[in-house]
């Protein structure tokens, strides 16, 4: 017989907790969006300009301090160099010059030169200029919105509007926390960190959807029950589902974190974060949304869910 | 939910079948997959650039400098006509995009328009066929006359540089030698190149950068160098700066005499004499008059080749050089030499062009990327399937199976749709198994709650499926939905995210829907279970 992780019927009132739920979450958002303007996001080259470089020294372990004199002397303005996974492996990164699209090019050159071709091997040059990286800026915004509204009309049309605005505050809630992860851990924020965004929304979504069929379907049999004990209901029956696939998707973000390299570590760390803030705001935002929205008025077995 | 037509099975696994086929010659090395007979399914997945190294180069026609140089030849265009008409005019001046001018008698107003009127004849361009675009807007104001580069034209300019351009850097590049470089247009002004494999990007950027206009000017006959650089150079004439920093400046005419259009062949040798690396060049007919006549008339004289506005060789005409071919010997290296040749044979580009991205991955970091990436794909997967057996038993095994077959499926699809496969890519396929999962779990913990519900097995089967698709596919389109706008308007990582994460959905609803159904259909039929083993 297979393991049970979980009990099979689990009797958790969730909607207890929802009351102390919601303030925790909104000071947890209210205290990211501090983060993000107070301290910032530690941009990337995607965003702001500049130069990426990563080098592997050719003796076993790289000569930090040196590259850093070295490179210090060219007068390159704020320039950043750091062990990346081994201890050959050094980034270099390089803020946006003056001289528009050309400069950042004679930054390339001047580093390149300073370092040689005998002792490194240039494995990543990445640079992008001022022009680029606000188009990149706006592509990955607009990105973000127009998933958020694809979801709200689609549960809208699939559920009832009350669905549509709980999902979206969760999933506000999750992108809203997952910027607040990114300014306090200072974590790179890049082209890749939206995508670990854009795949937190859908794996949030994915997660409330889960809950909310289960909620839809209980306010068809159980006409004459409370919203509350409803969803509690639909969540506990929900619960190892929840938790199975929340185990399984770690897991497999977890080998991704370890053994994925360096270049997408930031990205599986946003995504695992994601997981937790996800599988929270299903239960705790999206869920008892419905009960402050009066999906079910208070005379029980209206209008609203009889749709099929 | 349980029973499936014959032809659904066989469509079933027929799906399956191609997904394995297609995605077995990943499995081979790449030698050995190019050699297989042409029937056979041979294509391996394309690789992108941060996986199998490689530059990537986003470049930009200098729009402003385009329209500059274009008003300037307007300039002296409208100068040369009043002239040959010989219609007086003062104030020639441009601002902007408008050349503006102010005849000294009022009344050659008529024939001066008529003069002008050709300028603004509709450009053929044949890139658009539709009889061209006008590129001028002649007004005549009382004695002014001002002609304005009008937008329509100067887009067309702009495109048609681009076009020119890309098919500058393919015959630049080419030249390289590397193995199917990508150039591309995008958007109205710029070209992406893609150049795989290629690890030091030096060469490229110092091939791709240059404008490369070469021409060929007399030194100024009148007027010194010094009194030139005092005030200013006499007139049809101008400083040129030397290529060579050791070399000083060089007065010259401003006309030139030959340009680099004139050139069919350009190959870097050495001087038979001095051993230096040299470029040996050969004009066409036309060009090999020009040079035959200039080099007869001017024995003595010192002419200037002139490359991007410098001087890089500036050599006295001994004796007439009749045959059309010669050689400049400037301070080259021999990969300086190798870079001009290749530059002239190619052509100039019609416009300056600027990196405004690059991202240039090395073989060696593109292969620990594909490496890490295999390990924790692996990994990740044995985990999940060990998982499974234990949450699910038997159940979790038919999981398994729908799994390996999901992520085959996703493998043939990629490969035979050629999409590229980038690092990003990678970690959407995880993310599908990690969704491939969910949906089976869902049916899963559904088939056994209608169970605990006191239905007989089969039944709860039934039920399970039919309950937990809705939600999958609930779940899966919300998903698609993201899925879709990455793919649509990300760009670079995004994309390679949202492409695979698009492939995986929809694979992972087939299997959901219909695979993982087929198998427990199968088994249900063929041990006719009265207790589910969940």
């Amino acid at each position: 017989m297979p393991l049970r992780l979980i009990p099979d019927e689990t009797k958790i009132p969730f909607m207890r907790y929802a009351p102390l739920a919601f303030p925790v979450s909104l000071l947890a958002m209210v205290a990211s969006l501090t983060l993000y303007f107070v301290i910032g996001l530690n941009l990337g080259i995607d965003f702001k300009g500049g130069t990426l470089i990563e080098v592997k020294s050719t003796a076993a372990e790289a000569d930090i301090g040196g590259i850093r004199a070295r490179i210090g002397r060219l007068g390159l303005g704020d320039v950043e160099v750091q062990g990346f996974g081994a201890p050959d492996e050094v980034l270099i990164r390089i803020e946006a010059q003056s001289g528009g699209e050309a400069g950042q090019q004679v930054a390339v050159k001047a580093v390149q030169e300073a370092l040689g071709f005998a002792d490194y091997e240039y494995r990543r040059v990445e640079v992008v200029g001022p022009k680029v990286s606000g188009e990149l800026a706006q592509t990955g915004t607009i990105a973000v919105l127009v998933t958020l509204f694809g979801v709200l009309t689609y549960i809208w049309f699939r559920f009832e509007w009350q669905f549509a605005i709980g999902a979206v505050a969760a999933l506000i809630h999750d992108v809203v926390l997952t910027i607040g992860f990114f300014a306090i851990i200072q974590l790179e924020f890049n082209l890749s960190s939206i995508a670990a965004i854009l795949t937190i929304v859908g794996y949030s979504i994915n997660d409330t959807v889960v809950v909310y069929d289960r909620v839809r379907e209980t306010l068809r049999k159980f006409k004459q029950m409370t919203i509350a004990d409803l969803i509690d209901l639909a969540v506990n029956q929900t619960l190892s589902r929840t938790i199975l696939t929340s185990l399984t998707t770690l897991i497999a973000l977890g080998a991704l974190f370890f053994f994925g390299g360096a270049v997408i570590r930031s990205f599986t760390a946003a995504m695992i974060w994601g997981v937790f803030v996800g599988t929270y705001s299903s239960v705790f935002i999206a869920a008892p949304i419905l009960i402050y929205f009066k999906l079910r008025p208070a005379a029980a077995g209206s209008s609203g869910p009889a749709k099929a | 939910m349980l029973y499936f037509a014959r032809w659904k099975i066989a469509l079933i696994v027929l799906s399956v079948l191609m997904g394995v086929v297609f995605a077995a010659p990943n499995l081979l090395p790449a030698g050995i997959a190019a050699s297989l007979p042409s029937w056979l399914p041979h294509k391996q997945l394309v690789l992108g650039l941060d996986l199998r190294g490689g530059a990537h180069l986003l470049l930009q026609v200098e729009r402003g400098k385009l329209i500059e140089e274009r008003a300037e030849t307007l300039v002296s265009d409208v100068r040369q006509t009043l002239r040959a008409e010989r219609i007086g005019y003062r104030n020639l001046r441009v601002k902007g995009t408008t050349v503006s001018l102010t005849l000294r008698d009022g009344a050659d107003a008529e024939r001066a328009m008529t003069a002008l009127r050709p300028l603004a004849d509709p450009i053929q361009s044949g890139l658009f066929g539709q009889g061209g675009v006008s590129e001028v807007d002649l007004v005549l104001d009382g004695d002014r006359i001002t002609a304005t580069l009008n937008p329509d034209g100067l887009e067309a300019r702009v495109r048609s540089a681009v076009e020119q351009s890309k098919g500058v850097l393919e015959r630049r590049i080419n030249e390289l030698g590397t193995t199917e470089p990508v150039i591309q247009r995008e958007g109205t002004d710029r070209i992406l190149v893609q150049v795989p494999g290629l690890e030091d990007t030096r060469r490229l950027k110092d091939i791709i950068g240059q404008t490369a206009k070469m021409t060929f000017h007399m030194e100024c006959a009148d007027g010194s160098l010094a009194e030139a650089l005092r005030s200013r150079p006499p007139a049809g004439c101008e400083i040129a700066e030397p290529a060579d920093e050791s070399d000083g400046p060089m007065l010259i005419e401003s006309r030139a005499q030959i340009s680099g259009d004139d050139l069919v062949d350009a190959q870097p040798g050495f001087d038979q004499q001095s051993n230096q690396p040299i470029v040996s060049f050969r004009f066409n007919t036309r060009g090999a008059t020009i040079f035959a006549n200039l080099t007869r008339d001017n024995v003595g004289r010192r002419f200037a080749v002139v490359l991007d506005d410098k001087v890089i060789t500036a050599p006295v005409i001994r004796s007439p050089i009749l045959g059309g071919s010669g050689q400049i010997e400037g301070s080259f290296t021999v990969e300086s030499a190798q870079n001009l040749a290749v530059l002239l044979r190619a052509g100039a580009l019609p416009a300056d062009l600027t990196i405004i991205e690059e991202r240039t991955v090395g073989p060696s970091l593109g292969q620990d990327s594909i490496d890490a990436g295999k390990v924790a794909a692996m990994l990740g997967m044995a985990a999940v399937v060990i998982f499974m057996v234990i949450a699910y038993g038997l159940f979790g095994l038919f999981a398994n199976l729908a799994l390996a077959a999901n992520i085959a499926m996703v493998f043939g699809i990629l490969t035979v749709l050629q999409v590229t496969l980038t690092l990003p890519g990678i970690a959407g396929i995880v993310l599908t198994i990690g969704m491939a999962v969910d949906a089976n779990v869902l049916i899963f913990e559904r088939i056994r709650e209608e169970s605990r519900l006191g239905r007989t097995a089969i039944n709860a089967i039934e039920a399970g499926f039919r309950r937990a698709l809705v939600t999958i596919m609930d779940a899966q389109v919300t998903t698609l939905i993201a899925a879709v706008a990455l793919f649509a308007l990300g760009s670079g990582p995004i994309r390679g995210f949202g492409v695979t994460l698009v492939i995986g959905i929809l694979t992972t609803i087939f299997t959901a829907f219909l695979l993982t159904r087929l198998i427990v259909a199968t088994w249900v039929w063929s041990s006719r279970p009265k207790t589910i083993p969940i």
